[in-house]
């Protein structure tokens, strides 16, 4: 029996109405203020401070990774102011069970997690022991192929519920790796097996230079939940309280096993992609910037906490104080590392060495003696 | 003892090892009801169960970053690629990422995966199923890569393999699977990664196969010895890394090598071989080391692979030119 031409499957209309469900999630607008009262996830004042000390902090680290790199201090950096919601009040909602897989912008969660800050500085610097993880540090080092850490990290959570913790994995990439196959495979393996993993695309708008339309005819990357049959949702990667609220019930339902979640932080970094050249001014205006400026995440907590008197000038004071303190002291620790050798190098490819290896550690002993 | 084929014998070491080790996990695409489409895991999930022998959706890079991840929760994961020449597909999960892992952490984290997987020619697949990409592999440094020859040495290789606690590259030659039986025991034992094994002792030429190359060798050894030449056959079994003690007392003793590999001049792992015999042993060769492989173009299309793939006849041919120089 031919359908009713009524009945007829509009795909065209089904896209719209997809799209249009996924409307962006905000709790703390621009001014500071609570738009959406039902949805706040009631934080203790402790916890609103720490945030809020945590994201300071982050952006004090921001600027003087900055300016080490300028100073030929560190090496490798991909700055991350504007980025603090997304990325500190994700971590936020985690435990230390939880499993991080970041990209090579991730460096403050894992900081957050408890890699230490000298750590941090040789990776910069490209030396092997900013990488060897602290026995019950559950991250990876920061990945630098785009997209290769969605795939581990539905591996990590497949072995977490395999193994029956009480964790998630927990994975960043950017609205450009999103466009990668290893995104897909990642966020439908993950939706096949129901494993407890979360996936957060932090939407900057921009990888490098590429605009977010570029990327994808798709609204949202959120919606590309949909196609794995899995929970995605849109939300305001300026606004704290919002990622947190959202990280944290993605990691209820992951514990629950109800399986993983794509979320999409709306955001921007105001820096350069890296410091190795890149100019933003070659594909963005000052306009954009300024304003994506009047959305900054830090902007609207400090006025939000300070209504609350939870927050000042002398406590803001206190914590960039502290940052730079640690910062200068972690640096001292990272220069005092050993130098590199080839035979480091030798000695971490595998368990045992095999004849070649064996080899030209032997040489390198040699030369290196000398 | 059993009369196995080289099939049989990995679905034993796979049936040993998943007894032995709570951690080892099978899966891939196919590997679970399906059995695998080789049958290599055959049985395998209805002994063990679907948490520990498992299909996976259908997609290569996937399986791979599900092995990165599953390691880095403590297990030893032994997946499937369905044939070798898929590997295109997850070359970044297998190079890029489980390859350096020791490397990355700087040596505090590991990833002791066994891919095993089907490869070789003769057996008229289609494209990109057949492909010898093992230099690939090879080229790849934190990576093993093991090729057996024969039922016995399938057995106790990828036992090894999957014990190992670094990345290793298992595959297994389609033509080999079933094309002939061996005595392999019941019990488990190991042969150690990264040694070759004479397979036939000579004194005038060695000549060095691995996979499905070690049988045209001995072909070949033995319509030489007709004509009075003794020929030493060593088959690789590890390909990265070489046995190069093995090789080269060899042709300290015979003066004279040749390497014989099924893939392409260009590719494979003969150059190797040859660029290590004359770095060690180039005063006791008596003439250049020749090579036999296939032409350099892309894998032959089915109808022509007789006439594309080195056989026993061309290994006899180049044998002549290196006893004869």
């Amino acid at each position: 029996m031919a359908a009713k031409k009524s009945q007829q499957f509009d795909p065209v209309k089904t896209l719209s109405e997809i799209e249009e469900k996924f409307e962006m999630f905000q709790i703390l607008n621009e001014e500071g203020e609570i738009v959406n009262e039902e949805a706040n996830p009631n934080l203790s004042d402790e916890d609103l401070q720490e945030l809020m000390r945590r994201m300071v902090y982050t952006r004090i680290l921001d600027q003087r990774s900055i300016s080490l790199n300028r100073q030929g201090r560190l090496g490798f950096y991909a700055p991350t102011a504007g980025q603090e919601a997304s990325q500190i009040a994700s971590h936020f909602a985690l435990k230390k069970d939880d499993f991080i897989l970041p990209g090579y912008r991730d460096v403050p969660q894992l900081i957050w997690h408890g890699w230490p800050l000298e750590q941090a500085f040789l990776f910069s610097r490209g030396h092997f022991m900013g990488n060897q993880m602290p026995e019950g540090l559950n991250v990876l080092p920061p990945q630098i192929i785009i997209g290769a850490q969605y795939i581990q990290a539905t591996g990590v959570a497949l072995g977490i519920q395999k193994r029956k913790k009480e964790a998630v994995a927990i994975t960043y990439t950017g609205e450009g790796g999103s466009s990668q196959g290893d995104f897909y495979e990642g966020i439908n393996f993950a939706g096949s097996f129901r494993a407890p993993a979360i996936f957060i695309v932090q939407n900057n708008q921009y990888a490098i230079s590429t605009p977010r339309e570029v990327q994808t005819a798709a609204k949202t990357v959120a919606q590309k939940a949909v196609a794995a049959g899995i929970p995605g949702i849109f939300v305001d990667g300026m606004d704290p309280l919002a990622v947190y609220a959202v990280t944290r019930d993605a990691r209820e339902r992951a514990i629950k096993g109800d399986g993983p979640t794509l979320i999409e932080t709306f955001c921007y970094r105001y820096g350069p992609h890296t410091m190795a050249g890149d100019d933003p001014t070659r594909y963005r205006t000052s306009d954009i910037d300024s304003e994506w400026e009047k959305k900054d995440p830090l902007v609207r907590f400090r006025k939000y906490l300070e209504g609350k008197g939870l927050w000042s000038e002398e406590k803001e004071n206190e914590v960039m104080e502290q940052a730079k303190e640690e910062i200068k002291a972690a640096i001292k620790k990272a220069d005092a590392a050993p130098k590199q050798k080839v035979t480091d190098l030798l000695g971490i490819m595998y368990e045992e060495m095999p004849f070649n290896v064996k080899e030209q550690m032997d040489i390198y002993k040699a030369k290196e003696s000398k | 003892m059993a009369q196995l084929t080289m099939i049989q014998a990995i679905t034993e070491a796979l049936k040993l090892e998943l007894k032995n080790d709570e951690n080892v996990l099978v899966f891939g695409e196919d590997v679970g009801n399906n059995g695998g489409v080789f049958r290599a895991t055959e049985g395998l999930q209805k002994e063990f169960g679907e948490d520990r022998v498992f299909d996976t959706p259908l997609a290569e890079s996937g399986i791979g970053g599900l092995a990165i991840g599953l390691a880095l929760q403590g297990y030893r994961p032994v997946p499937e690629i369905q044939f070798f020449g898929f590997v295109f597909e997850v070359m970044d999960s297998i190079s890029g990422q489980m390859a350096r892992m020791r490397y990355r952490s700087g040596g505090s984290q590991h990833a002791p995966i066994t891919i095993r997987s089907p490869f070789g020619g003769g057996v008229h697949t289609p494209e990109m199923h057949a492909d010898s990409l093992e230099g690939l592999m090879a080229a790849s440094p934190g990576l093993k890569v093991v090729i057996p020859s024969n039922p016995y040495d399938a057995k106790g290789l990828l036992l090894s393999a999957i014990r190992d606690n670094d990345p290793v590259i298992f595959l297994e030659h389609m033509k080999l699977y079933r094309s002939f039986r061996m005595e392999v025991p019941e019990e488990e034992y190991t042969i150690p990664l990264g040694k070759a094994e004479v397979k036939r002792e000579g004194k005038d030429l060695t000549i060095i196969a691995y996979g499905a190359m070690v049988q045209e060798s001995m072909k070949a050894a033995e319509e030489l010895e007709k004509e009075e030449y003794s020929v030493e056959v060593i088959d690789l079994r590890t390909v990265q890394p070489l046995d190069i003690e093995t090789i080269i007392a060899s042709v300290e003793k015979t003066g004279r090598a040749m390497v014989v590999q099924e893939a392409q001049k260009q590719a494979g792992i003969a150059a190797n071989v040859v660029a290590e015999i004359t770095d060690r042993a180039i005063l006791s060769l008596d003439a250049p080391v020749l090579r036999v492989t296939a032409p350099d173009t892309v894998f032959a299309f089915s109808q022509a692979e007789e006439v594309w793939l080195p056989n026993a006849k061309d290994i006899v041919e180049t044998a002549k030119k290196v006893l004869t120089f």
